[in-house]
């Protein structure tokens, strides 16, 4: 393939990733999708999880994404999260507790908790985790 | 005549208020930057939001979304009050209150039942004192380092009480940051979301017909489906933000007026000290020079 892609991760309060890559690998709505360069413009909603890109030189490089929409354009792709976080940028021991936290709460059948928070809750620490343990 | 004593008292009292002044307004302006930045790091989100939801609602209707269309018979509005926790910072706040109250009053010659939410604790006051129904608030968010997803929750609550018909129609009123000392109160409509015109198209775009050929995945109906709830929560936040900025720049111009008061003072008063001073020296030799000519005599 010949060039580099552009790879935008905006999320509200930052920028996350700005920076050129060969390939872009995006959890959309409806499964997962590669971009490469002269891809057809394009427009998805997103699922949580992981985006994996490679950067200019080669290297593997994996982001949590939450939520939001990716655009795909010849040139370049924008993804709009809600959040987002680098591999490296990633608390483990905060995600870790986030789980215990929302395994706890869902597990005592409380009335007077709000079950879809939980479960979101649930959802983002092990998508974070997930992020964490891929191709170490 | 204030005594030698209690000038000096006061001159130490008013020097004091100025150290706090001059503490605050360096507090605010270290926050401001900090706002602004914040501010500026939500550009870019915003920028490509509202290009992608302008082209896709060109190419969907009203039908696309209930959160699109209006009601026929509006009973009922809700109304996110944004202002500031804390005072001392000007007339911030009660312009504020004032727009919320110009609004009330309009709304409710209508026959319209009304109802708050509030960011902030001082319009939380005032709803309570002029007894509006209050559905939520949010105190320590304004003017702190609040996140996206606070936002998104108070903006998902909405949506819900909005789709269970207990809200006709949403509005919010914050404060435009549009310069230091230029913060100006605005009422905007949140839901149903007012239709939206898709911006001119920036030079950058000009040479690609902007998502005419875009396949969309799911629909483009869906799509926007999807986008409309966030826009409400993008909306929200840009408030949040614009009056956090506001509430620190109003902050920071009121306490350097503070300043600029406290200096006036210290140097009327210490002009009033020497008066007192040199009228008690003068006293005193007048006294000596007359216990002399006493003994003189």
């Amino acid at each position: 393939m010949a060039g580099n892609i552009r790879l935008e991760v905006v999320t509200p309060e930052k920028s996350v990733v700005d920076e050129e890559a060969q390939i872009v690998v995006a959890p959309g709505a409806l499964g997962e999708f590669g971009v490469l360069i002269g891809h057809t413009p394009f427009l998805t909603t997103l699922k949580m999880g992981t985006l994996r890109y490679k950067d200019a030189s080669g290297r593997e490089r994996v982001v949590f994404v939450n939520g939001g929409f990716a655009e795909a354009l010849p040139d370049k792709v924008t993804v709009l999260a809600e959040s987002a976080e680098r591999r490296g940028d990633i608390d483990i021991e905060r995600a870790r507790s986030a789980l215990e936290r929302a395994q706890r709460r869902l597990a005592q059948k409380k009335e007077d908790i709000d079950f879809a928070r939980a479960r979101a809750a649930l959802e983002r620490a092990l998508n974070r985790l997930k992020v964490l343990e891929a191709n170490k | 005549m204030a005594t030698l004593k209690d000038v000096k008292t006061k001159i130490n009292a008013v020097k004091k208020t100025k150290q706090i002044t001059k503490a605050m307004n360096m507090v605010a302006a270290s926050r401001l930057r900090g706002a602004q930045g914040r501010m500026e790091a939500f550009r870019p989100y915003a920028r490509k939001f509202a290009d992608v939801l302008g082209s896709l609602s060109e190419k969907s209707g009203e039908e696309a979304s209930p959160l699109l269309v209006p009601r026929d018979e509006v009973k009922k509005v809700h109304v996110i009050l944004c202002t500031s926790d804390r005072g001392l910072c000007g007339g911030f706040n009660s312009n504020l209150t004032q727009k919320a109250n110009s609004f009330t009053s309009e709304q409710k010659e209508k026959g319209v039942e009304i109802s708050f939410t509030n960011f902030g604790k001082k319009g939380r006051d005032w709803s309570r004192k002029k007894g509006m129904t209050i559905a939520e608030e949010y105190l320590g968010v304004v003017g702190g380092k609040f996140e996206f997803n606070v936002a998104s929750n108070a903006g998902l609550k909405l949506i819900r009480s909005f789709l269970n018909e207990e809200y006709d129609e949403v509005y919010i009123i914050y404060s435009e940051f549009q310069g230091m000392a230029r913060q100006i109160p605005q009422v905007e409509q949140l839901l149903p979301i007012p239709p939206i015109e898709s911006e001119e198209a920036t030079p950058e775009d000009q040479n690609q017909p902007y998502l005419a050929e875009h396949i969309a995945e799911p629909s483009a109906e869906e799509l926007l489906g999807e986008m409309l709830p966030r826009n409400v929560y993008v909306q929200i936040y840009s408030a949040l933000l614009e009056t956090s900025t506001s509430e620190h720049a109003a902050r920071m111009t009121a306490m350097d007026n503070a300043t600029k008061a406290c200096d006036d003072m210290i140097e009327s008063l210490t002009m009033i000290y020497n008066k007192a001073r040199q009228a008690a020296i003068t006293g005193e030799l007048m006294d000596i020079v007359g216990g002399a000519e006493a003994l003189r005599g």
